[in-house]
């Protein structure tokens, strides 16, 4: 069956770039948090979970990371990690439940969050460049191309999609849904845990979702 | 003006695609095609020797093959201008600058004459490093963009040398620094590129078991017992003789070897001192091997690093530590120090294990000792890591998206 709309296949190839702002203490990273742009808290964040796609368990963001092993506090650490990027649509929402966590912690433990670290958080951001793959026109196309995909492209659709739709959804289940009217493939796609899964393995389950649903 | 030598082309583009996938380099294509018959220009400071000029000897041959036209240019200079730049280089990483105010004028007079020699017409060009810097003279005004890669850490640099230098980088369309840590506040942008290893060189590939056994063999190593190895120069910023300290408390729970691998003790009178200083340390140890190679060694460290249980980087100070890259792409449970570039690389109880002191150090090289299972999974996973990030492959996408991103604003 030929789609109406195909589904075009994009990469994002991202340049990081050093903003110059960095923090010693919990509470110069609460400021941080606060005053930097919208692409850092993207690459510290979204950007960060898909550099660290193949450690699935126990990595979520740069922040919860850097205040687990920069700065011994397991507890925060924990709270910044449970931060579920799957919920979130847009990078205000993602530093509005950041800076509760922080302001939260630093209110009630002024020391710890003045106290210095060895290491520094160092703030920096995305640059991204998208590149068109390709189109497919049928789910058998979508399957073959999908087969191959390389990580960047599958960060995009993927995970990073949720932003750009401004949706609890990536990019494959919302083509399945609106275009293709295939809402339980769509659903089955959107339940993958990228938390749990690689970009490999999330990849290799949504293809053999299209093959059960193509028959295969 | 002097062309560099390109190598020959040993590694071809598709010869990668085993490790990453069709998909990468398929993309790397997709990216080169569209900035086809843009034209690049790098230039360093020497053809030979260095990292620099190792790395571009990989990277220029791959981004000729994504059909991308490229020039690799190198500058000359007399005895005169390499000893400027050397006291350039060390006083830019925190050294002291103790030349006189006339080195400066050295300084421009070469940059001047190579200005004359060399030809700037490249889309985009790249200029490594401090001593080509000046170069930037020869940029149109709203020409074409030219970026400065910076490969050494500029977070202290002698302020008599940096103030010079500064007005130059300033009029760059942006700087590339290997961590934001090695960063200087600078009114151009500046990008992060980590340095990278290539998976096909000698020193990284694939070994047959035989050849590490013989190696083993040559250097006496017992291939039945544990080895810990750090490969470095003798240089007391790696810290050889805490980790003699180091092996010395872990011997008392394990019967293990320690092999210190490295070179900068023959020609290097401050090496030859640590080398005696970690000898002292050592004592009579049998299982103390302490290794001291010549530059061409990169067969025999592959495989010493193969041949390892856990390798180690218990440096006080780092630049990025490819070593330590070296070592996560062979698999291997890696424990090093938090310094440098090193937890970029070792994300802590994920990709390896961070240690602060010797008496750290001791306790996680014990810790993995007694748990071959969690050691082995670190391993996998710093494999992982550096396969994600710190292949070259993955400084060629780099190149790429910042062509890209600057042909964008054309």
């Amino acid at each position: 069956m030929r789609a109406s709309q195909a589904f075009e296949f994009v990469t994002a190839s991202y340049l990081v770039q050093i903003s110059g702002r960095d923090a010693g203490t919990l509470v110069e990273l609460q400021q941080g948090i606060e005053s930097c742009s919208d692409a850092s808290v993207f690459y510290h964040t979204f950007q960060s979970l898909a550099r660290h796609h193949f450690l699935n368990e126990g990595f979520s963001n740069d922040f919860a990371q850097w205040v687990l092993g920069s700065c011994n506090r397991p507890a925060l650490a924990e709270a910044l990690a449970s931060l579920d990027l799957c919920e979130s649509v847009s990078v205000a929402e993602i530093r509005a439940r950041l800076l509760q966590i922080l302001d939260g912690y630093c209110w009630a433990n002024p020391r710890e969050a003045a106290q210095r670290t060895f290491e520094k958080f160092y703030f920096c951001e995305t640059v991204e460049e998208q590149v068109p793959l390709g189109s497919a026109w049928t789910l058998e196309e979508f399957r073959d191309r999908l087969a191959e995909l390389p990580h960047a492209s599958m960060q995009f659709h993927f995970l990073t999609s949720r932003l750009r739709l401004q949706l609890r959804t990536n990019d494959f289940s919302h083509w399945f849904q609106d275009v293709l009217g295939l809402q339980s493939l769509a659903r089955s796609v959107n339940r993958i845990d990228i938390y749990t899964n690689t970009l490999d393995s999330a990849r290799d389950r949504i293809v053999e979702l299209v093959d059960r649903e193509m028959g295969r | 003006m002097t062309r560099a030598a390109v190598e020959p082309r040993v590694n071809r583009l598709d010869d990668y695609a085993g490790l990453l996938g069709a998909g990468e380099i398929a993309e790397l294509r997709t990216l080169a095609g569209r900035l086809e018959g843009r034209t690049i220009q790098m230039i360093n400071s020497t053809s030979v020797g260095g990292g620099v000029a190792e790395m571009l000897a990989r990277i220029v041959p791959l981004i000729e093959e994504l059909n991308l036209g490229i020039r690799w240019d190198v500058i000359t200079g007399g005895d005169d201008f390499f000893a400027v730049t050397k006291a350039f280089h060390n006083a830019l990483q925190g050294g002291c600058f103790d030349l006189p105010d006339e080195s400066f004028q050295t300084f421009l007079a070469y940059s001047e004459q190579n200005r004359t020699r060399l030809r700037f017409d490249a889309d985009f060009t790249i200029i490594h490093d401090p001593q080509p810097a000046a170069l930037v003279d020869s940029r149109p005004a709203g020409g074409k963009p030219w970026i400065w890669r910076c490969h050494i850490d500029l977070s202290q640099p002698d302020l008599k040398v940096w103030k010079f230098l500064a007005p130059f980088i300033e009029r760059y369309n942006a700087a590339i620094f290997s961590s934001p840590a090695f960063a200087r506040q600078l009114p151009i942008p500046q990008f992060l590129f980590y340095p990278s290893i290539d998976p096909l060189s000698e020193k990284n590939r694939e070994l047959e078991p035989q050849v590490i056994e013989n190696v083993l063999a040559e250097f006496r190593i017992d291939s039945r017992r544990p080895i810990l190895t750090q490969v470095s120069r003798f240089d007391r910023w790696k810290d050889p003789v805490g980790l003699v300290r180091a092996y010395q408390h872990v011997k008392r729970y394990f019967d293990c070897q320690l092999v210190l691998a490295g070179g900068g003790a023959a020609d290097d009178p401050e090496g030859e001192a640590v080398l005696s200083e970690v000898m002292e340390a050592a004592g009579k140890d049998p299982d103390i091997h302490v290794l001291s190679l010549p530059p061409w060694s990169a067969l025999e460290i592959n495989a010493l690093q193969r041949a390892s249980t856990i390798i180690i980087q218990k440096s006080l100070r780092e630049g990025f530590g490819l070593t330590v890259t070296e070592g996560l792409w062979k698999r291997k449970p890696v424990v090093a120090s938090a310094v440098g570039g090193i937890p970029v690389q070792i994300i802590h109880k994920q990709t390896g294990l961070l240690c602060h002191s010797v008496e750290g150090a001791a306790y996680q090289i014990r810790f993995l000792l007694s748990n071959p299972a969690i050691a082995q999974k670190l391993g996998e996973q710093g494999h992982e890591h550096v396969r994600e990030h710190f292949l070259i492959t993955r400084n060629v996408r780099r190149y790429l998206t910042l062509f890209l991103h600057f042909a964008g604003r054309d």
